[in-house]
């Protein structure tokens, strides 16, 4: 049966859900928005949560940070499920014919074993970093107000196992897949000193639970300062008279660690100029971690860079600095 | 110079291998922070894990196959959205009765997919262990992945049809969402372990091909073809998270003896309060799919009383018997359809869909399909019914009904042994008096009251007054308390609500599609009249 519809006088009740409507007008709704905005519970709940008797289980007082409207914390990706997967499958593509590259030409097991023991010394290490980074988006996905930054959290959360994954990779493709160097980096990352402070802070965050302070210590901070020292200063070290094998691999940390920039920056920008009270908490907490994790991160980038370690981290910070200053918060 | 050891070729790793390097050491024991300052929540619950380690990790996805996996599948899905979209598919399902069961899922069940998705990223950031931590995180990616497919197809039928463009707004606030909307708020707001065990194993489990395989078939069988597309899309995230609920009771119950009876009273109680949810399903399958798939009673049959019967034989071995209720649930299988149509007919202008009564040709069925109870109950309260609509006197109930304090569904169930009694049970609980529906909601309320004394019920809300929205006059003369409550719930009176015949969605479908609204008793109107004279 073919069905023949008298299109012209078929006109919709309306153009996008009601409560898009009320935000935008009735017209037609992206998918993002219609994905995202108000589909968190916001009334009504039942009971009292039993890991948190004094608060509702979606509840906004979880942060001291406040919005008028949470819904202004807007992704300017507009993820949603679809994109989300379908752009990372398509960057994974990518990084794989990279990957392919390297492992059949052995590149990475043919740099000499000084250069080698630092990479499993100075840039493996970081898989457990990325765990933690896991745990921290994880902690905001849960606790956070607002479908509009949780869910960008939640992918956050699944782009940091990703990232850990792949730095695992780079171990990988350097113990010939014996594992040999996961082991060692998992040694390094409890044990040894380069790497305790920086072990620490991860650890401070676990216990934070303010989940907007630690979207501010992890994804604000603390990868604002390792991702350019380690994937751009200590990679351009190594790159140094050893080729662009470890490079090419870094170079995927860093084009996600840009593209993942644009929605923290939204994000940031958009409560500090909410109100007053907002700058000045975030303010406080982005000189508070900043303090704390640029000294502990020292050990380690010295030990990689030797006497232009100082150089390399001032630089840093001083890039973080203005990109702070440009969000409005005052460092 | 390459060292020694480097002359030998790149070992060539299975899948569970790189899987297992890839992810099981990204953990460590923390020695900064206490580790019960950083998993808060995992101790209060009283269960005992000696060894996270032991944790199989049922999908053993690496993060770049879950991308490329999930990102074909969604190409393929949004190819089949945008292909309905353009081709105004919502006309092509076989009435504009079957509409109306569409709204119960955008209205009653996305948000569960949405709070799902929330409560596994709590297990996701509070498992201590690597391996669950990244099976609750895919589940919670895979659940926001349902709840956003399912509004962007159902969006569509939103802009031609009444009733479903307010499904956040209604979930918190219409008296009979508060059914779902308890349900996975219990579950949430449950320790880890007991949510783990009422959504991974009871509900998807035990239960989830029963609400999957009828609904997808229905949907199959009436024109549904966007839904059948997400269901479908969804069903091969589903089968890796049956297999987490699965895996999730084996851990638990291989870790320790102490956690066999906590994990047998959350099966007890999750078995009862989802099938006190599906039983929703029971109505719609019965009653709202204009092209009917199978009865309640034999999907019960197939998916409980077989299916289920296996799998709690499997479990003896670890000491579980089957769930405390299950007889309960077989003794109401002839009646619990025909119980809720009747209580929602006898509302229908306090929900948010058009109702009708069941046509001879349905009635017949539904005498086929249940000979031992609907020609003896339920037929002569429908004739009656219809008599009255006949003339002229609708049957109409104007009070809205009691609510069961735990499972939130009006207390409309009649005594398993008994169906001309009504089910009701009591509590008195700090001098105060609490209703319920059956055994199995009270077992539950008597074995956390201090938890169910805090439930939300929309209809002790409305007689206090609660539902009301800002600026309304509740000493105004012309002050009229249910449209004002149904305003406040996010229904429009006389649009969304109210007879099918004669409704907003009936007269707009046989105008667009010169098709009847009711395959069941022809035109309503002259549009679908005047294309039958011209073809
Ligand atoms: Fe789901
Ligand atoms: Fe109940």
């Amino acid at each position: 049966m073919t069905v023949e519809i008298r299109t012209k006088s078929v006109k919709p009740l309306s153009l996008s859900f009601g409560h898009l409507q009320r935000r935008f007008g009735d017209k037609p709704a992206t998918r993002y928005q219609e994905a995202t905005y108000d589909i968190q519970s916001t009334a009504n709940f039942h009971y009292k949560p039993l890991w948190d008797p004094e608060r509702e289980m979606f509840d906004a007082r979880r942060t001291a940070v406040t919005m008028k409207d949470w819904y202004a914390l807007k992704d300017p990706r507009q993820f949603y499920y679809g994109n989300y997967t379908t752009t990372r499958a398509k960057q994974q593509d990518a990084i794989d014919r990279t990957l392919d590259f390297i492992e059949k030409r052995d590149l990475l097991r043919a740099l000499p074993v000084d250069v080698r023991d630092l990479i499993v010394h100075a840039i493996v290490p970081l898989r457990h970093y990325e765990w933690g980074a896991n745990t921290g988006s994880a902690h905001v996905a849960a606790y956070g107000y607002g479908t509009a930054i949780t869910s960008p959290a939640m992918m956050n959360t699944m782009d940091r196992l990703g990232m850990a994954q792949h730095i695992s990779r780079i171990g990988l493709l350097l113990d010939g897949n014996s594992g040999d160097s996961l082991s060692a980096a998992h040694a390094l990352w409890t044990d040894h000193a380069d790497w305790q402070g920086l072990r620490r802070e991860v650890e401070r965050m676990f216990v934070t639970r303010d989940w907007f302070e630690v979207f501010v210590a992890q994804l604000l901070v603390a990868d604002a300062l390792v991702y350019p020292l380690f994937f751009q200063h200590i990679d351009a070290a190594i790159a140094g008279g050893n080729g662009s094998a470890l490079s090419s691999l870094t170079d995927y940390l860093m084009r996600w660690f840009d593209e993942t920039a644009k929605w923290i920056d939204a994000v940031i920008k958009t409560a500090v100029a909410e109100n007053a009270d907002n700058k000045a908490l975030i303010s406080g907490w982005v000189l508070t971690w900043r303090d704390r994790l640029v000294p502990a991160l020292t050990p380690i980038v010295q030990h990689a860079l030797g006497n232009q370690s100082e150089d390399a981290v001032a630089a840093v910070v001083a890039a973080f600095n203005s990109r702070a200053a440009k969000l409005g918060l005052s460092v | 110079m390459a060292a020694e050891g480097n002359a030998k070729p790149a070992k060539k790793l299975s899948l569970k291998e790189n899987y297992a390097l890839l992810t099981r050491g990204l953990g460590w024991e923390p020695s900064y922070e206490k580790k019960e300052d950083i998993f808060r929540t995992i101790d209060f619950e009283g269960v005992v894990i000696h060894d996270w380690d032991k944790w199989e990790d049922p999908f053993r996805l690496t993060m770049d196959a879950y991308w490329k996996y999930q990102g074909e599948k969604e190409r393929k899905l949004y190819a089949i959205i945008d292909a309905f979209q353009q081709n105004n598919g919502q006309f092509n399902v076989t009435d504009a009765r079957y509409v109306q069961a569409l709204k119960v899922f955008i209205n009653g069940i996305t948000e569960l997919e949405y709070l799902s998705h929330r409560g596994f990223n709590m297990l996701a950031r509070e498992f201590p262990g690597v391996g669950p931590r990244i099976a609750a995180q895919m589940q919670s990616l895979d659940e926001l992945r349902h709840a956003t497919t399912q509004i962007h197809t159902i969006s569509q039928y939103a802009k031609y049809f009444t009733g479903m463009n307010e499904f956040p707004y209604q979930f918190d606030r219409v008296w009979y969402l508060s059914i779902p909307k308890s349900f996975f708020e219990d579950a949430v707001t449950s320790g880890p372990f007991e949510f783990i065990v009422a959504i991974s194993f009871a509900f998807e489990y035990v239960l989830t091909n029963l609400a999957f395989m009828p609904w997808m078939s229905g949907a199959a069988f009436n024109g549904d073809m966007a839904t059948v597309s997400f269901g479908f899309s969804a069903q091969s995230d589903e089968a890796r998270h049956m297999t987490l609920g699965i895996e999730v009771i084996k851990f638990l119950l291989e870790q320790d003896p102490a956690n066999v009876p906590l994990v047998q009273k959350w099966i007890d109680k999750w078995f009862w309060r989802g099938y006190r949810l599906l039983s929703l399903l029971a109505t719609m399958m019965d009653y709202m799919l204009p092209k009917r798939v199978m009865a309640w009673n034999e999907a019960w049959e197939i998916y409980y009383e077989q299916n289920g019967g296996a799998l709690f034989a499997d479990l003896a071995r670890y000491g579980i018997k089957p769930p405390k209720r299950a007889p309960e649930t077989i003794a109401e299988k002839g009646h619990v359809a025909h119980q809720m149509w009747s209580v929602f007919y006898a509302n229908r202008d306090a929900v948010g869909f058009q109702m009708w009564l069941p046509s001879e040709e349905e009635m017949a069925w539904m005498s086929e399909k249940y000979p031992d109870t609907f020609d003896q109950y339920y037929r002569p309260r429908y004739e009656y019914w219809k008599a009255m609509e006949a003339a002229g006197t609708p049957f109409k109930n104007t009070t809205l009904p009691q609510l069961c304090q735990v499972c939130q569904w009006p207390c409309l169930f009649t005594d398993s042994g008994d169906p001309t009694t009504l089910s009701l049970r009591e509590t008195e609980y700090q001098g105060q008096t609490f209703h319920m529906c059956s055994d199995g909601c009270k077992d539950i309320f008597d074995d956390t009251p201090e938890k169910y004394v805090h439930a939300w019920l929309p209809v002790h809300q409305i007689y206090q007054g609660n539902c009301f929205l800002p600026g309304v006059d509740p000493t105004a003369p012309d002050f009229n308390p249910m449209y004002e409550a149904l305003r406040y719930m996010g229904i429009k009176p006389g649009v969304d609500n109210g007879d099918f015949k004669g409704g907003a969605d009936a007269t707009n479908w046989e105008k667009w599609t010169s098709r009847p609204a009711n395959i069941h008793e022809g035109a309503y109107t002259d549009a679908v009249r005047d294309s039958h004279i011209k073809s």
